[in-house]
């Protein structure tokens, strides 16, 4: 054992490490909390750095150990998987700076602060997990982590709401379970492999293997919100703002997603996928999620409503491009686990800074506010942007790269849905920016608080624009050899076979 | 060699003896004689552990006798798990309730339970049928005995019943055991395995003994003694009832079942389908009656209804498999379910009661505690880490192997009615309200809060050693026909 065998598993320890630490921390130890907190995840920030370097230079980083008969307990670093822990990392560290200042001076935060380490933990176990039962393990432990972020508040209201996203929760992993157990009963393997490993198995399994997928993926679509398995994310909405911001962004729904392409790439393979095909059908559940909750997203008053059927819209792209089974269009569904993360969670930080500073929740109540809290509305509207496509943004980048794929594929049909989709995501994402910027303030703020000398606190602030920052130089510098692009194409090459 | 020695079988059934014994006499060091007693049969049992995992299989004959006439002991992996997981078990329960009784329950507490632990073990390192007989019956009456401890109406009229249940179960076992006696001339397991053969009256035989053994381990619709008794005990004894008194007797079953009935494959298949259905309905049963409960205890007790289903899913199958799973199992609910009679003290203590309703501000004041039910119950729901999902998992595999996957449905099922009850709890131990006719939450001791953790952790450290304790399973073949 050397250091590149212990790398992924400090990744995934040191998250829940800190966890068990901040349970233990009295609730007045602000400054010790806040430190270790910041130093845990620029600590494995760093190391993710250090991989992604090792990675890219060809090392080989894997930690393994038996943990069942037959099978492993294994952590690997691979193209795919470096993508959603360098995203989840750095998310991790501005959700942070963003959670201390929102929870200034409420109650509970050892408790909050814990599950919010233990669910970072969980996701980037999710990211790293070399095999199905090590990715069930951590995408289990996140279903739970996430329960008491969702309930944190402790009213009835969220209780309901915390019973309804563990029922389906539970049952999607359920239904994921039994899909792995059938797959490891005809295989006696789980490995994530490039391109797949089941190709080669005898045609008599195929049917079998169409259950295992229709198992499988039915039990992630339900964290990645596909319709009709999406009811539980509106719901959750009342949970804390860094919480939905961590939820939409990297944690629960994107792990789903990123579930999902794991087990078409690495398990069935994309060519195999195809053979079988599975995949026509799920572009096209993914399409209809798409327009579906970009419909449903339009009639929502309440902002994180809104935003949350768009969440379930746009993580419908990663499947869609992912499902499409070209390689251009495989690029851009990979490159969109990160962009929309990246353009979700702006929004999601805009969104609690409005509730938190000036107690507003509605859309309606959203005139003139633009003059009030300039900084915080121009990140919001870079996001917004950068949903509906506007280029040069990061959300350009996916459509055209799903829209070109689709071509080459031969599924013209995918164009409509693209369109569709950037027209309702303009015309539900448009009037805010309308309302915000160029109405007059109706009187006074349902509920105003004086936050630092700027317009809100810093910490507040800054990881917004921080974060609307990233979605332009994602968009601007897509041709770097360092951007999120250039990895996916990484990635995919891989997939393809190119 | 004083660790080589063969007599640590028969020190860690008389150790428990003599502790009851003399705790019995000494009433004023009574806890400080039970824990140095407690202690003791941990380590022996430790090291009687360390013998059969380094030198496989032990075997004592008890006045050197030989096997006819004598008595022989017998330890193999499967006597060695349940061995280790009693110790395991009764340890924390044994640190837990030196905290939790006080005055003169604890004058009755520690012989009884001192009593039955030393049953345990013995039944564990039996293998002849009437010896088995033998702990049984130390075990039901002190289990008894142990239940009637609380007082009040309601205890003594659940104990009565347990009594009846359990002496009706006993009865029937004893008789299965004189007819096999009568035919066959021996009530040794390995001789009667060589001599027994399919005919009527061995269809009398294994009906008897199957029903008296299911009595005793309360599968549905044999459970109905259960609820009652296991929640109007004090907690300790809850916890060991559920925990360990009716593996005991599916201990038995599972012996003869394997080894002592002359049942082909296609006949444990065929049979065990009932045993499997009853399994089932168990676990649908024991789910949405645990799902209704208003009390915490009441729900514990259901749940363990449930639970003992589960282990009955593993007859159909018939596969080494399968009965690992079921093994496995015991010990994560084991372990699982003392931590969560633990919590149900706990919260009955701090707040006088354990309505489910109002359990609210709980996770505030006894954060440790809620951890630990949250733990446990992260492993009976079967969710990984955790011994609950290795036993799931295996049990999974093997009924996908043998083509009967319907197993593995009720399975799953079962999960997710656990994971409602176990959530049902928790979602009211979030709620924060502040409610002013309430009385005063009293604080508990920290050892009490830290026991119960400490079990439930280590449920979900079963879920990581899961290769170890497999690996002790195959000393001895015990799950192969004609092994012992």
């Amino acid at each position: 054992m050397n250091f590149d065998n212990w790398v992924p598993l400090l990744i995934v320890i040191i998250p829940l490490f800190i966890a068990v630490i901040i349970f233990a921390l009295a609730e007045d130890k602000i400054k010790t909390r806040s430190t270790l907190n910041i130093g845990a995840s620029v600590l494995s920030l760093g190391l993710v750095g250090i991989m992604l370097w090792g990675v890219s230079k060809g090392f080989h980083y894997e930690t393994r150990f038996s943990f069942l008969p037959g099978l492993d307990f294994v952590l690997r670093a691979d193209s795919l998987s470096m993508l959603f822990v360098t995203l989840s990392s750095a998310l991790w560290l501005l959700t942070t700076v963003y959670a201390i200042g929102y929870l200034e001076g409420s109650p509970h935060r050892s408790r909050f602060f814990g599950f919010f380490s233990l669910c970072v933990a969980a996701t980037l176990g999710v990211a790293l997990a070399g095999n199905l039962i090590t990715f069930l393990l951590f995408y289990e432990l996140l279903t739970l982590a996430a329960y008491p972020l969702i309930v944190h508040r402790g009213t009835q209201k969220v209780r309901r709401s915390g019973r309804i996203y563990l029922m389906y929760t539970l049952t999607g992993g359920a239904l994921l379970l039994l899909g792995t157990v059938l797959l490891y009963s005809i295989t006696g393997t789980l490995e994530f492999v490039a391109s797949g490993f089941l190709s080669t198995l005898d045609s008599s399994t195929h049917s079998l293997l169409i259950l295992v997928f229709v198992l499988l993926v039915s039990g992630l679509g339900v964290k990645a919100a596909i319709v009709p398995l999406h009811g539980w994310l509106p719901q959750s909405m009342a949970a804390p703002a860094p919480v939905s911001a961590l939820l939409h962004a990297v944690a629960v729904v994107k792990a789903g997603a990123f579930g999902i392409v794991r087990v078409i790439y690495d398990v069935f393979g994309i060519e195999f996928s195809v053979t079988l095909g599975l995949t026509l059908p799920l572009a096209i559940i993914a399409a209809i999620t798409i327009i579906y909750a970009s419909t449903r997203a339009l009639f929502q008053d309440g902002l994180k409503a809104r935003l949350a059927y768009s969440t379930v819209s746009q993580v419908s792209y990663i499947i869609l491009g992912v499902a499409i089974a070209g390689p251009i269009a495989a690029v851009g569904g990979v490159v969109h686990l990160v962009h929309q993360g990246v353009t979700k969670i702006t929004l999601f930080f805009c969104a609690g800074n409005l509730a938190e500073t000036l107690g507003i929740h509605n859309i309606s109540e959203m005139h003139g506010v633009g003059r009030r809290m300039p900084w915080t509305m121009t990140a919001f509207t870079i996001g917004a942007l950068g949903m509906i496509g506007i280029p040069p943004l990061a959300g350009f980048i996916t459509k055209w790269y799903i829209g070109l794929g689709a071509l080459e594929a031969g599924h013209g049909w995918v164009l409509i849905v693209l369109v569709g989709s950037s027209l309702l995501n303009a015309a539900y994402f448009l009037p805010i920016l309308y309302v915000a910027w160029f109405t007059e303030p109706k009187g006074d703020w349902p509920a105003e608080k004086k936050l630092g000398k700027y317009e809100t606190s810093l910490l507040l602030l800054v990881p917004p624009l921080i974060t609307a920052l990233f979605v332009i130089l994602l968009g601007l510098f897509a041709s770097l050899s360092f951007s999120a692009l250039a990895w996916s194409e990484f990635i995919i090459s891989k997939e393809f076979l190119l | 060699m004083l660790i080589d020695s063969p007599h640590w079988i028969s020190i860690i059934i008389l150790l428990p003896i003599l502790g009851a014994v003399a705790s019995f006499l000494w009433r004023q060091h009574i806890v400080k004689i039970a824990l140095t007693t407690a202690t003791g049969t941990v380590i022996s049992v430790g090291i009687l552990s360390w013998q059969v995992i380094s030198n496989g299989v032990q075997c004592y004959e008890l006045g050197a006798w030989n096997a006819p006439l004598g008595i022989e002991l017998y330890v193999d992996g499967l006597s060695v798990l349940m061995l280790l997981v009693t110790a395991v078990v009764g340890f924390a329960i044994s640190i837990y309730a030196s905290a939790y009784f006080e005055g003169n329950k604890s004058k009755h507490f520690w012989p009884l339970w001192l009593f039955l632990w030393s049953g345990l073990n013995a039944l564990f390192v039996s293998s002849d049928i009437f010896n088995l007989f033998v702990t049984l019956e130390i075990i039901g009456l002190s289990a008894v005995a142990l239940v009637a401890l609380s007082g009040g109406a309601k205890a003594i009229t659940a104990a009565m019943r347990y009594l009846l249940v359990s002496l009706l179960g006993s009865m029937l076992y004893l008789m299965g055991v004189a007819l096999l006696y009568h035919s066959y001339g021996t009530v040794d397991m390995v001789l009667l395995s060589l001599r027994t053969e399919m005919n009527p009256a061995m269809w009398l035989i294994m009906g008897l003994m199957t029903v008296g053994l299911l009595l005793k381990t309360a599968l549905f619709p044999l459970h109905f003694w259960l609820p009652a008794a296991h929640s109007s005990a004090p907690v300790p004894v809850s916890a060991l009832l559920s925990a360990l008194v009716v593996k005991a007797s599916f201990y038995i079953l599972w012996r003869l079942w394997i080894v002592v009935f002359p049942l082909d494959n296609d006949a444990q298949v065929g049979l065990g389908f009932i045993l499997g259905v009853l399994g089932s309905l168990a676990i649908v049963w024991g789910g949405v009656k645990a799902l209704q409960q208003t009390r915490l205890k009441l729900l514990i007790a259901y749940s363990t209804v449930m639970q003992i289903g589960y282990l009955f899913l593993a007859f159909p199958l018939a596969s080494i498999m399968g009965w690992k799973a079921a093994l496995y199992f015991i010990l994560a609910h084991a372990i699982a379910k003392t931590a969560m009679f633990m919590v149900a003290g706990n919260i009955l203590i701090h707040k006088g009661h354990d309505r489910i309703a109002d359990l609210y501000s709980t996770v505030q004041h006894l954060p440790l505690t809620i951890v630990a039910f949250s733990l446990s119950g992260i492993s009976l729901m079967g969710l990984p880490p955790s011994g609950g999902f290795v036993a799931k998992w295996l049990l999974l595999e093997a009924a996908i192997v043998s083509g009967q996957w319907w197993w593995g449905i009720v399975l799953l099922v079962g999960g997710l009615l656990t994971g409602a009850y176990v959530f049902k709890v928790l979602g009211y131990a979030f709620i924060q309200e502040n409610s002013t006719n309430e009385p005063r939450p009293i604080g508990i001791s920290k050892r009490m809060e830290w026991t119960a953790l400490s079990m439930a952790l280590f449920a979900i450290v079963l879920g990581f050693i899961a290769p170890f304790v497999l690996g002790i399973m195959d000393i001895g073949s015990p799950f192969t026909k004609g092994s012992l």
